[in-house]
């Protein structure tokens, strides 16, 4: 994923605080965050992660004229190919890490770069062959500096994660 | 409120509780904020048709997002450091989650002290869906 600008607005950071579930003031009142240590409105520790948003490719957004794989007339957009095997496990996320060099707040303006990571294979016990890949992105302000970086690992299963 | 290195002992615990009853809105207004539109969290028809999962199931961003107001509310506002989950297993509509920080170090680093955190959530069955660390500069 590259993002070359991912602008972190105080709307933004209040939907964002919602749909985790934190109503702390720090994220949505700016008369409120003032008065504390952090001076002011800061972001979620995971919020860096709607960066997704700022991604012109991101592949799980829909995108007008162009087919998507969820559900409208048929259960999926897109008619997969053969040899999908027991359908599809696809993509889940496994591990995320952040490090913080500071906090995000309204008014920076990001970049984010992502840097090459490793791919390796596993067997499953519940959900067949897993295949890992890691991401590496770095998040830096509108000086450079380096404020977050981020490290995720995504795993595509041969098949479903069995509930059993 | 930040915490005081003074007053932390390794072992002590944090715990609360993050959902009750999770929502398949609440999904959905984490799909929308966070730009991850995966129809496996929101699309009901997709998921069961064709991904073959028995309901949507939340991102583990979501878990990540709601474990991370419990540490905040302990360590305090722009004081982590380091946060990083493992998501172990699948979190559903109609879960009820908890999750617990236990500290496990208090240091010293460049004058400051720091405090690093094990971090696990569980369900309702008592199955751990993250497990984690963080880390944060405590008074």
């Amino acid at each position: 994923m590259a993002v070359r600008t991912f602008p972190v607005e105080a709307t933004h950071i209040l939907m964002f605080a919602r749909s985790v579930g934190d109503d702390n003031p720090i994220y949505a009142d700016a008369d409120y965050a003032a008065k504390t240590e952090a001076g002011g409105i800061i972001a979620p520790p995971t919020f860096a992660q709607a960066s997704a948003q700022f991604d012109p490719d991101y592949v799980l957004r829909p995108k007008p004229g162009k087919p998507w794989f969820g559900s409208g007339k048929n259960p999926s957009g897109v008619v997969r190919g053969e040899g999908g095997g027991g359908g599809n496990g696809g993509g889940l996320h496994a591990e995320q890490h952040f490090e913080y060099h500071r906090h995000l707040k309204p008014g920076d303006v990001l970049t984010a770069t992502a840097l090459p990571g490793k791919t390796w294979e596993k067997e499953g016990r519940r959900s067949g062959k897993l295949i890992f890949s890691e991401n590496v992105i770095e998040y830096r302000d509108q000086n450079g500096e380096l404020v977050i970086t981020a490290r995720g690992v995504g795993v595509r299963t041969e098949r479903p994660v069995d509930q059993k | 409120m930040a915490l005081k290195a003074s007053d932390l002992k390794v072992g002590d615990t944090h715990t609360s509780r993050l959902v009750e009853d999770l929502k398949r809105t609440q999904l959905v207004q984490y799909a929308g904020a966070s730009g991850d539109y995966n129809p496996l969290h929101t699309d009901e028809l997709f998921t069961t048709q064709v991904a073959g999962y028995p309901s949507v199931f939340a991102h583990g961003m979501l878990t990540m997002g709601m474990t991370g107001k419990m540490l905040t509310d302990y360590v305090g506002d722009g004081r982590l450091t380091k946060y990083g989950v493992r998501f172990t297993s699948q979190v559903w509509p109609g879960d009820t989650l908890d999750s617990t920080a236990t500290v496990k170090s208090v240091t010293d680093k460049d004058g400051g002290k720091l405090v690093e955190l094990d971090i696990k959530t569980v369900n309702q069955n008592g199955v751990e869906v993250l497990s984690g660390y963080a880390e944060a500069r405590v008074d």
